[in-house]
């Protein structure tokens, strides 16, 4: 970019350098500042606090001598922290791949000028605006054999129909995924949607002419252009599945058992209920490892690629 | 002229009083009780604070049976502003005092006799290194089972007084149709389950050494063993949808006559009431099996945060005298299920109930049979206990977990720190 | 409008269009059953509720239940109903998502339009911030409340709230400045205009389909918050999602499920009036280009 040169390519006078000028490069920086420092303090700031604590004794409130690993070993032989990992895994791979996987489908079914698409998509979307307490105690209800879904179909005449999903402890965090997934598919659902309304429809009627059928023009064209909405998409819902903390508690308090717990939910039981600050913090790093490791990466990279696109 | 009004003003100034009279202080007062029946509980040791000049700030947080309360509690002492009560029971006491937050409250204690009106059990709790650090606000017994007649009518069973005698009767609960035992799969209910039964094998003198003192021998134990294996069997009696149900879903199934018993603490009646049972009548109140003569304690307390402002202070003493008032014990009780922890106070006003479980309290004070509820946070600090509720609740989860390894994983998990 | 891709003929036509419209039901049906769970029993009676089945219609229709959610529940010794904290929530909200939007702009455009040497590594360490759970920085934000002492004041929740929004609308706003061509400012600024003449002049006119987008979100993830609502707050100044969970979660006291219900439903009325009112703007700004590139 030459600031020296018109609009119309002729040399300008060169603007006066001074004052306005460093205002000028300063400015942005100055502009981003408080959040960048907010970032430095109330993020990773708060990262190595809890960090430090995760080296300490920590019980009942924060004591900050070092006393090594202990924490760390403690920890690797709990057993409940274990099944909180796995479940965690279990819980943000089926989360995200149905949230991805029905957003898509509904937006693509929406986007076929459908009649009341837009009371549908209000359908759709009204489970975001809901918090937790809402979703969990409506969901517990739903799912619980002897009150809810089961109880229902079997009164409609199906006697031997059984869906103990929630009270037993080997698919209670399927339960989970369920209730999650509920929440936020509307949510990426919508971003689909606008991303599809945004392709360029020359590119489509090109390929039609060409002969390309329907489900040949999804797969090649439609679906690698969302690719920018599949990135947003992954990140909120990464988000949303790092931080089902509130989900977790009205579902299903983490049961039966612990069976449904998940990281941050062992996180907070150890810290503020069981007097166990130091432990709960040598999770609590646990987690942001693991998160960062997958995370990083995948947005350095789009942002990267943003640059250039 | 001048002088001599100065000299008035002056004089003016030295005859006021040499302290500013006591205006009232204001007391924040962190609890759980937010239900309808607890709120109006709340509202009457309100009312007597108001009576003495304070002013009750109210600061509630429900959820977990104290368990957001507590997140709460910690935060607000990390950013330095502590409320001037809450609502901490058990050795949990010990260790907010260990960290040297806690006011001092001797003076009211020896003011108002606390060491006469408390059995040693509970004062003790109350005190940290011999100074009063609590106050206790009323006493639930966790260890009744409470039973719908009709239903053992029924079946043709009679109301079980130890284990054998509960399988018998429940096998015949279960033949009539109905389920046995109502129970919720929640780690409390299953730890308050589990502690009625051990206690019920084990009698009260090895429940304190494995629960209070946390010892080795006596957690990975025969008795231990023995208690695991009986919670297996009564497991067969619970019906298969109690996962993660409220205990007051599961008082409903026996109120409704789905159900014949639970085991459940004295709180359960304020749901037989509510519905309009009557004692006796319509539902039973019975000792757990095998623990007739013992008394699980679940007792209730305020803590008192070290204040500066000098009126606070003062607001601090009302409210621990107000607490351990006859008036406000006898009122509070009513609306709330507990009894007194007040001892010697006249019951006339108590259901049947009630009664009985004061008489018990009393006398197992005596006999040395009162225990401290382990599920109920009131025999271990927190991490002990939580480690335990998850060996439980892991056992009941998991048909191949074998008693022996539940007692070793009880044994392990007694030496959380 | 992109074009819908079928072929002419017909038969597989309706077929399609049968399997689309089937499809879109089912799917409404499983997202309308827990509110219609929901609504059903906050007008039920509390005979009703432990009588019945959790899916059946009430036997009669009462409004019990929402007058006394609103008006008279307990939510601790204070019985005065969720009107209260309705007020609370919306004193908090309405600061924190301005104040969070207005920043998350500035920062949006800072970062495509004035961009600088690691401005894109800044970006993207700013993005970690959207993965903290918050229970993770409970305690040390207590401590930091505590030093600059306005914990447990409504002024601190702003705070902490913005805090831990920046990361959201700086990542709305900057995917959404993205997609505006360079050449707009880079003329603007040949022509000598400076940085926030730009930004009212050029910038924020073409920004309200992102305001909105953001602003929705904004104000769903604060208002439906709890964990800092009830950490940082006290008694009465309490938001309403704190005073929900003490009027749902009582311990030891009789469960009122109608109320609760009635309840759950108040707090949620303004984050879904504004999902369903403002959804049409919502479709329109994430169409604009808030998450293209």
């Amino acid at each position: 970019m030459n600031p020296s040169l018109g609009s119309s390519g002729q040399a300008l006078v060169r603007p006066r350098r001074g004052i306005a000028d460093y205002v000028e490069t300063a400015l942005p920086k100055v502009v981003l500042g408080p959040t960048l420092i907010c970032a430095l303090i109330f993020v990773y700031g708060f990262i190595l606090w809890t960090a430090w604590l995760s080296f300490t004794e920590s019980r009942i409130l924060p004591r900050y001598d070092f006393a090594g690993l202990v924490q760390y070993v403690a920890l690797f032989a709990n057993d409940r922290w274990w099944i909180a990992l796995k479940n965690l895994g279990i819980f943000g791979s089926l989360f995200i791949l149905f949230c991805l996987a029905t957003g898509l489908l509904l937006a693509i079914l929406l986007d076929q000028r459908i009649r009341a698409e837009g009371f549908l998509r209000s359908i759709y979307l009204y489970p975001m605006a809901l918090s937790f307490i809402v979703t969990g105690t409506a969901w517990r209800w739903i799912l619980n054999p002897g009150l809810g879904f089961e109880h229902l179909v079997r009164q409609l005449g199906f006697e031997h129909f059984e869906f103990p999903l929630i009270v037993e402890p080997k698919t209670s965090i399927y339960a989970v995924v369920i209730a999650g997934a509920w929440q936020s598919t509307g949510f990426v659902m919508a971003l689909f949607l606008a991303g599809l309304r945004g392709i360029d429809d020359a590119i489509i009627k090109a390929a039609q002419v060409d002969g390309a059928g329907p489900i040949r023009i999804y797969a090649s064209i439609v679906i690698p252009s969302l690719r920018p909405v599949f990135f947003s998409s992954l990140i909120i819902l990464a988000h949303i599945a790092i931080k089902s903390f509130d989900l977790v508690m009205a579902l299903t308090g983490g049961g039966p058992g612990f069976s449904s717990d998940l990281p941050a939910t062992f996180m907070y039981t150890f810290a503020f209920n069981r007097n166990q600050i130091g432990l709960g913090a040598a999770s609590a790093m646990m987690m942001l490892m693991t998160v960062m490791a997958v995370i990083i990466p995948m947005i350095y990279s789009e942002t990267r690629r943003q640059r250039h696109g | 002229m001048k002088r001599s009004l100065v000299a008035a003003a002056l004089g003016a100034i030295a005859l006021a009083p040499s302290a500013p009279l006591y205006a009232g202080g204001e007391v924040e007062v962190l609890h759980w009780w937010t239900s309808g029946g607890e709120a109006k509980s709340v509202a009457e040791l309100k009312k007597e604070l108001e009576a003495k000049g304070d002013t009750w700030k109210d600061f509630a947080v429900a959820g977990g049976g104290g368990e957001t309360a507590m997140t709460v509690l910690k935060t607000r002492v990390v950013a330095g502003q502590p409320p001037t009560a809450a609502q901490v029971k058990g050795p949990q006491i010990q260790d907010w005092a260990a960290e040297g937050v806690l006011a001092n409250l001797d003076d009211v204690g020896k003011a108002d006799k606390w060491d006469s009106l408390l059995p040693p059990v509970v004062s003790n709790v109350m005190k940290y290194k011999g100074h009063y650090v609590a106050v206790p606000v009323n006493v639930h017994r966790v260890n009744w089972m409470w039973a719908n007649p009709e239903v053992f009518k029924k079946a043709g069973a009679k109301i079980p007084t130890n284990w054998d005698e509960f399988m018998v009767a429940a096998d015949k609960i279960q033949k009539a149709g109905f389920i046995a035992l109502a129970h919720g799969g929640q780690p409390w209910q299953d730890a308050t389950l589990f502690e009625s039964v051990a206690l019920g094998l084990g009698g009260a003198a090895w429940y304190r050494k494995a629960f209070v003192d946390l010892d080795q021998s006596a957690l990975n134990s025969p008795t231990m063993e023995k208690a695991f294996s009986t919670l297996r069997a009564v497991q067969k009696y619970i019906d298969k949808d109690a996962a993660n149900r409220d205990w007051n879903l599961a008082t409903a199934m026996v109120i409704n006559g789905k159900a014949g018993m639970q085991l459940m603490g004295d709180w359960a009646k304020g749901e037989f009431t509510a519905a309009g049972k009557v004692a006796g009548r319509d539902y039973i109140c019975a000792p757990a099996p095998g623990t007739k003569g013992e008394f699980t304690f679940n007792i209730d307390s305020f803590i008192m945060f070290q204040q500066k402002d000098p009126s606070k202070q003062q607001a601090q003493k009302d409210l621990a005298s107000a607490i351990m008032d006859v008036h406000f014990q006898e009122v509070f009780n009513l609306n709330k299920g507990s009894i007194p922890v007040r001892m010697g106070m006249n019951l006339d006003k108590f259901d049947q109930c009630a009664k009985d479980s004061a008489a018990e309290f009393a006398s197992s004070a005596k006999g040395g049979t009162l225990v401290p509820s382990f599920a109920h946070e009131m025999a271990m600090p927190p991490a002990p206990k939580g480690a335990m509720f998850d060996v439980i609740t892991a056992f009941m989860n998991t048909p191949s977990m074998t008693p022996k390894q539940a007692a070793q994983k009880m044994a392990a998990a007694g030496k959380q720190a | 409008m992109a074009e819908p891709y079928r072929t002419h003929a017909a038969g597989p036509q309706l077929i399609g269009r049968t399997v689309i419209y089937t499809l879109l039901i089912l799917f409404a049906l499983y997202y309308l059953m827990p509110l219609f769970v929901m609504v059903t029993t906050s007008l039920k009676t509390l005979d009703d509720i432990r009588a019945g089945n959790l899916l059946a219609l009430p036997a009669q229709i009462g409004f019990d239940a929402w007058v006394k959610a609103w008006g008279t529940a307990c939510t601790g010794v204070y019985c005065g109903g969720l009107k209260g904290n309705f007020m609370n929530s919306v004193s908090f909200v309405v600061p924190a998502v301005i104040i969070s939007t207005l920043i998350g702009a500035f920062n949006g455009y800072v970062l495509t339009m004035w961009r600088f040497k690691g401005s894109d590594m800044l970006f993207t360490g700013l993005l970690i911030g959207c993965f903290i759970p918050f229970q993770v920085v409970l305690l040390p934000m207590a401590q930091t409340l505590g030093w600059l002492g306005i914990a447990n004041s409504i002024p601190g929740l702003i705070f902490v709230h913005v805090v831990y929004g920046l990361a959201f609308t700086t990542l709305f706003f900057r995917n959404f400045y993205v997609t505006v061509p360079a050449e707009l400012t880079k003329a603007a600024r040949i022509d000598g205009a400076g940085f926030f003449t730009i930004f009212w002049r050029i910038i924020l006119p073409l920004s309200p389909p992102i305001i909105v987008v953001c602003v929705i979100w904004q104000f769903t993830q604060i208002w439906n918050d709890f964990l800092f609502g009830v950490v940082f707050s006290s008694g009465q100044r309490q938001p309403i999602t704190v005073a929900l969970n003490n009027l749902v979660n009582t311990t030891t006291g009789v469960k009122e499920y109608n109320v609760d219900m009635a309840a759950a439903i108040i707090a949620a009325i303004p984050t879904l009036f504004v999902y369903v009112v403002a959804g049409k703007y919502f479709l329109r700004g994430l169409t604009a280009g808030a998450v293209k590139g």
